[in-house]
């Protein structure tokens, strides 16, 4: 029991890694400036794709991985350009109506040229093993090392954010957008950047998925409700609060999924805690949001706004 | 001084020119069933019915989203409760409408208050995810309610019936028995709209902290409305179930809420007309697109970015730009 429960809990944390490098690009995007994109989830989908491509040209991994990063880097720039640019000062239904429309145009995109069906990529050999966890379970490396990526891309977010000049800027930023601008920075020209870092990370998320679960066009919806549910628990504009929220999220998600009908099942008669687990396992994160809004209407993490 | 009396004027005649405009579109839906059957197309009948469903939900929004400014990303799951109350009651035995409307009604109205109440103590961005996460919640609910289908959703054995009648059989009486609570639906909404309440709910849009000043608590207003604007959306759900004879989780998913959305900001948030004209157009786009193309959400999406990009105010703005309705907001 204790080592399921282990399991799970790196299984949870594992999710909760891959959700926070979704939801720290669209925390800023949504905190700084005021702007609701929907569009992220396809950019996570888009890293799916691309690293599905690259690993069917060139076979090798690493290679596919370091593409990656630049071909979403440039999808997210060319989307701000055309698009979300011209968006910023609009209402936030203008912002729904457009960036709604941007996940019907990319996921049929995506659909036209590799179809409908689920590809699968190939895990890199050296990582490919599995370690000794207690007792006679054992963990695939794989897992392990999306753990330590995520909490490397953490720190290093943590580091820009709380270090440097830049992260001082995005800092001010999401407390006085119009007061950094007045004061001589370039606010547009922030934008892009927080954008286009924001598309990279959550294409990276995508591509270090990809070996785990399959690349299929669905995949950036899935992902995509579960980011906002993080964001909002951690509370809007705080890569902070989108880390504990993340993990958070992963491990209730997860473990909730695996126990709650075990639980349930020292309560009530097997057959209705089967069907209770089912129905109540998939709400529990909601469940969570709900809770956290009802105590802190701002999230864990964020600042009390008057809007 | 007469400045003054036409500022005073002028909303009354640009209701009265929304109310005309609304009407001209109920007696053109009117004729469509001859129309469809002299054109040798009774397909067209069932299309319209569907927008007549969708145009019902998007008025139900335009209540909060339009005149409350609460902008709700969850609106499918009314849509779903109502659609499910059909799935239930005819299971159940129960297949009369009257009852199943009053039901999906009863059931909406309790969801709407419990999660109303607790959706508006937040704002902004907050108030947007967590209906959406109420949406989710009901929408996982279903999907996991194996009973009634799960993800594969459930056939009705047959229509429901009016007053022991197999009214709703036939697709033209679908159509009239829709067309008729959409009519009622949007006289009920115009009327609220220009009564004391919705005086107070648009004051509460244009400025919360002012009505506050002049003596009204917002709360109770918006959550009245909110708790309206779920009952109005089952209604839809129940015509929806009927129509396809089939319910399914799919029409809560947040995709339908967003697809609401996207129906009032097409038409022109704030306009009971524009709110049932996005309906209409989001329908026609996506039935006409689908028929041209596999691919058509490829261009219905471009469409949409296009309108966000270069329309603001949706198709009212449009109209408005060109000079063809004055004052259509």
């Amino acid at each position: 029991m204790f080592n399921l429960f282990l399991l799970q809990l790196l299984n949870g944390a594992q999710f909760g890694v891959l959700l926070f490098l979704v939801a720290a690009g669209l925390t800023l995007v949504f905190g700084i400036m005021d702007f609701i994109n929907l569009a992220h989830g396809v950019l996570y989908m888009v890293g799916g794709y691309v690293m599905a491509m690259m690993m069917g040209t060139t076979g090798n991994f690493w290679l596919s991985l370091a593409l990656v990063l630049p071909v979403t880097l440039a999808v997210g720039l060319v989307l701000e350009l055309l698009v979300f640019r011209r968006l910023y000062d609009r209402s936030h239904l203008d912002q729904v109506l457009a960036t709604f429309g941007l996940v019907l145009v990319l996921s049929e995109l995506v659909r036209i040229l590799w179809g409908s069906a689920p590809l699968s990529v190939a895990m890199p050999e050296i990582l490919s093993g599995s370690v000794p966890l207690a007792g006679p379970m054992r963990y695939p490396v794989y897992r392990l090392a999306v753990i330590g990526v995520g909490l490397g891309v953490a720190l290093s977010l943590w580091f820009v954010i709380a270090r440097t000049r830049v992260g001082m800027l995005l800092r001010a930023g999401a407390a006085n957008r119009s007061m950094v601008s007045a004061l001589g920075t370039d606010i547009n020209r922030l934008f892009m950047l927080v954008f286009a870092a924001g598309a990279m990370l959550a294409g990276f998320a995508g591509a270090i998925v990809s070996p785990i679960l399959s690349v299929d066009p669905g995949m950036g919806d899935s992902i995509l409700i579960l980011t906002f549910v993080v964001i909002v628990i951690g509370g809007v504009g705080s890569v902070k609060g989108a880390f504990c929220a993340a993990l958070l999220v992963g491990i209730v998600d997860t473990l909730g999924r695996m126990f709650g009908p075990i639980l349930l099942k020292s309560l009530m008669d097997p057959a209705a805690a089967a069907q209770a687990g089912r129905t109540i396992a998939p709400m529990l994160v909601y469940i969570l949001m709900a809770a956290v809004l009802f105590w802190r209407p701002a999230g864990l993490f964020g600042r009390a706004v008057a809007r | 001084m007469t400045d003054l009396t036409q500022t005073l004027a002028r909303p009354r005649a640009r209701l009265a020119g929304r109310l005309k405009l609304a009407l001209c579109l109920f007696a053109v839906l009117a004729v469509v069933p001859p129309l469809a059957h002299a054109a040798g197309e009774p397909f067209l009948i069932v299309v319209a019915t569907r927008m007549m469903v969708f145009a019902i939900a998007a008025l139900s929004l335009d209540l909060i989203l339009g005149y409350g400014a609460m902008v709700s990303f969850g609106h499918a799951a009314y849509l779903g409760l109502g659609a499910y109350a059909v799935a239930i009651l005819s299971r159940a035995g129960i297949d009369d409408l009257v009852l199943q409307l009053l039901a999906a009604m009863a059931a909406s109205a309790l969801f709407a208050a419990v999660t109303g109440a607790i959706s508006l103590r937040t704002r902004g961005v907050y108030f947007i995810m967590i209906t959406l996460a109420f949406g989710q919640m009901a929408f996982f609910f279903f999907v996991s309610f194996s009973t009634l289908g799960g993800d594969d959703g459930v056939a009705l054995p047959a229509r429901s019936t009016v007053l022991g009648l197999p009214l709703l059989e036939g697709a033209q009486g679908m159509f009239y028995a829709t067309l008729a609570l959409l009519v009622a639906v949007f006289a009920g909404l115009y009327r609220l709209t220009l009564s004391r309440f919705g005086r107070v709910l648009t004051g509460t849009r244009e400025s919360a902290l002012r009505m506050q000043a002049i003596g009204f608590r917002p709360f109770p207003y918006q959550l009245t409305a909110y708790v309206i604007a779920g009952c109005l959306c089952s209604v839809a759900g129940v015509l929806l179930a009927n129509q396809a004879i089939y319910v399914s989780p799919a029409y809560m998913s947040w995709h339908r809420s967003g697809e609401m959305i996207v129906m009032l900001v097409l038409g022109g948030v704030g306009s009971l007309t524009g709110a049932m004209a996005g309906a209409l157009v989001t329908i026609a786009l996506e039935e006409g697109l689908a028929r041209f193309s596999d691919h058509w959400r490829l261009g219905f999406g471009l469409v949409l970015v296009a309108v966000a990009l270069f329309s603001p105010g949706g198709l009212s703005g449009l109209l408005r730009r060109l000079g063809l309705v004055r004052d259509a907001t």
